[in-house]
């Protein structure tokens, strides 16, 4: 089942496309982390999957085909939008008794529990709680309706590096215990690297990645050689990014599934998540041409110097 | 961090039945509930003026009942009663005649322009339109359930209204069908409050901000009110074209029941219609005597003159409701359609 599937997913305001032409599967349990600079359409994205926008162009579907937006798609996401807004006049208690009776389903005992953990008082105003207070409440809300796809829009901007940990401990739990596929965006990238297994990269409003890591990382190597053979090289290559030095030039290529034996002179290194990451979002012009989650992982001793 | 388990997930293949209506009258209630503490808390204080103003106004009607309205034939006593009624509670009767005017869209509008606008202008319709209750049943349940109760308040407030202003139809020559009277009284002025309320949330839902779409409902409203008036002596009553029986000074002929007068002229010996110039010069003369034997009706017969009047009788009031609540009831239910179609196509 595909948590989540777009097919030519486009949004426009006015006479600018905030998303367009985005065609991209989620399989279902997976921790799918969306980048990509600001107002590269990511926020769009989430809206138009958890049923809040309505695209202008395409569809987007949910949890193995429903509709987002739709009723069982409502039923089955859980969606934190960006800033995790409550009502500020309610107090922390009321938030949970209204996700209660806006819910099919709703687990009062894990909500509270979880409130009490994290030290959230039942009776104090949602506006009054810190940042990271209100977020927090916003997925215990979102993880209370036991949903099968969380959609958090930026949900790390507004905790310390320990809330963090213990917010993606959450999900994590979620994950492992439920089996909650759970859509992520987040500028944090070297904190995603420890817990996302699919990555999404969006800029200029387009799709640029879409993969499950572990693919991305086998089917991308660091390149280094000398410079004065480096163009000639880099032809044959599909280059994400290249890194001139004075002698040695740095090459992020795009290896795919079979990654050639480098020719002498030349070393080839893994590279980590950060790397492609920051490598794509230098580069919006170069994009995908095909899904990445088909490709095969190259065994190990194969590309490696 | 400690791990917290969730509990098993509900049945993944079946259609999730929807989400309760029940529960939105909680939430109605809880999110509004600011506003139904202040509407009913501000419309009690205004009753109990209305009661304590509308008891002395009645009292001191008491005192005018057997008066005759015709100045020349009041008794000193009768005079007195009638100067101390129109000068000390008319003035302030007429003015909570004119605020009553304004009461459906100040009820309407404060709790229709904010209740969408807000949430779209504080972003915490990302939170409520992604549960598992659909954005239209929440906005619809909130229409009906708040629709209602202002209703209910405003059928209640027009009642009490009536009565205070009971005294004043007489002295002040008005009566029930009088524009201003019929329109804050009977099932037309909780229908006006109705309507307000959805011409608030409508434009709440355009304009996406709390005050603009005040400011533009009290604009809106305030068309539809003059159309309304215009519209009032059109319905398919039946006027009834009678002869006038003119009171002694020359004013508002006093016909069966003080009906609504839609116009009236003269015809002259004959039958045909009166040279007005000739009308006038009688007029004229009978004014001039002090002490005219006969009534002025009679005067005019004498000389082969009679006022006719085309009216709409009391009895007309309750069809004439009907149509007026009628047509705004339609207006009102198609705004809060317009308002759940802007809901569920709403771009955020």
């Amino acid at each position: 089942m595909n948590a989540i599937e777009t097919r030519d997913l486009g949004k426009r305001y006015g006479k600018s496309w905030a998303l367009r032409d985005c065609t991209l599967t989620v399989p279902a349990g997976h921790l799918a982390a969306l980048v990509g600079p600001n107002g590269a359409g990511k926020s769009t994205l989430m809206n138009m999957t958890a049923g809040l926008t309505v695209p202008t162009s395409g569809t987007a579907t949910v949890l193995g085909g429903q509709p987002a937006g739709s009723p069982a798609a409502l039923n089955g996401v859980a969606f934190v939008a960006q800033d995790a807004p409550v009502y500020k006049n309610l107090s922390a208690g009321d938030m949970l008794h209204l996700t209660r009776n806006l819910n099919q389903h709703f687990d009062t005992p894990f909500a509270r529990a979880r409130l009490a953990e994290l030290g959230i008082p039942l009776n104090k105003k949602a506006g009054r709680l810190s940042g990271g207070q209100q977020s927090q409440l916003a997925l215990t809300l979102a993880l209370a309706r036991r949903p099968r796809l969380l959609i958090l829009d930026e949900p790390l901007a507004a905790l310390d590096p320990i809330a963090r940990q213990d917010f993606l401990a959450a999900v994590m739990t979620a994950m492992t215990d439920d089996g909650v596929s759970v859509l992520l965006s987040s500028h944090q990238v070297a904190e995603l690297e420890r817990v996302a297994d699919f990555l999404i990269v969006l800029s200029r409003a387009q799709l640029q990645v879409a993969g499950e890591v572990d693919d991305l990382l086998a089917g991308h190597r660091l390149l280094t050689g000398p410079t004065a053979e480096a163009d000639e090289y880099a032809g044959r290559l599909t280059v994400v990014q290249t890194r001139r030095g004075g002698a040695q030039t740095h090459l992020l290529v795009r290896t795919g599934e079979t990654a050639a034996p480098v020719p002498p002179g030349w070393e080839s290194h893994q590279v980590s998540l950060e790397e492609v990451v920051m490598a794509y979002l230098r580069n919006p012009r170069v994009s995908e041409p095909g899904p990445l989650a088909r490709v095969k992982r190259p065994q190990p001793t194969e590309a490696t110097r | 961090m400690s791990v917290l388990t969730l509990p098993a997930q509900p049945g993944q293949d079946t259609a999730p039945p929807p989400v309760s209506w029940r529960g939105m009258v909680w939430v109605t209630w809880r999110q509004q509930r600011a506003t139904l503490i202040a509407v009913p808390a501000v419309l009690a204080v205004v009753a109990v003026f209305l009661v304590i103003f509308g008891l002395k106004a009645h009292h001191d009607y008491a005192a005018l009942v057997h008066c005759s309205l015709d100045q020349g034939q009041q008794t000193q006593a009768c005079a007195k009663a009638f100067s101390n009624f129109n000068s000390a509670d008319w003035p302030l009767a007429n003015t909570c005649s004119i605020l009553m005017q304004l009461a459906p869209v100040l009820l309407g509008a404060f709790v229709g322009a904010p209740l969408l606008a807000r949430e779209l202008e504080t972003g915490t319709y990302r939170f409520a339109w992604t549960q598992g209750m659909v954005r239209e049943r929440q906005a619809i349940a909130k229409l009906v359930l708040l629709g209602a109760t202002l209703v209910v308040l405003a059928a209640a407030f027009g009642e009490l209204f009536s009565w205070f202003f009971q005294p004043f139809l007489w002295t002040e020559q008005m009566n029930r069908l009088t524009e201003t009277v019929f329109d804050t009284s009977g099932i037309v002025f909780p229908a006006f409050t109705l309507v307000a309320f959805a011409i608030g949330a409508f434009l709440g839902m355009l304009f996406r901000r709390v005050i603009p779409a005040l400011a533009a409902t009290l604009g809106v409203y305030l068309v539809l009110r003059l159309g309304a008036w215009a519209l009032h002596g059109q319905y398919p009553v039946t006027a009834v074209t009678g002869n006038a029986d003119l009171p002694s000074s020359y004013g508002t002929p006093s016909l069966p029941g003080f009906a609504w007068i839609l116009s009236t002229w003269f015809t002259g010996p004959g039958g045909k219609p009166a040279n007005m110039s000739a009308v006038n010069k009688i007029l004229g003369q009978y004014q001039s005597n002090p002490h005219p034997k006969l009534s002025l009706t009679k005067t005019l017969a004498n000389q082969g003159y009679t006022e006719w009047s085309r009216y709409i009788p009391l009895s007309h009031y309750w069809p004439m409701q009907f149509i007026e609540a009628g047509w705004l009831l339609v207006l009102a239910v198609a705004l809060m359609a317009g308002t759940v179609w802007l809901v569920r196509r709403r771009a955020a």
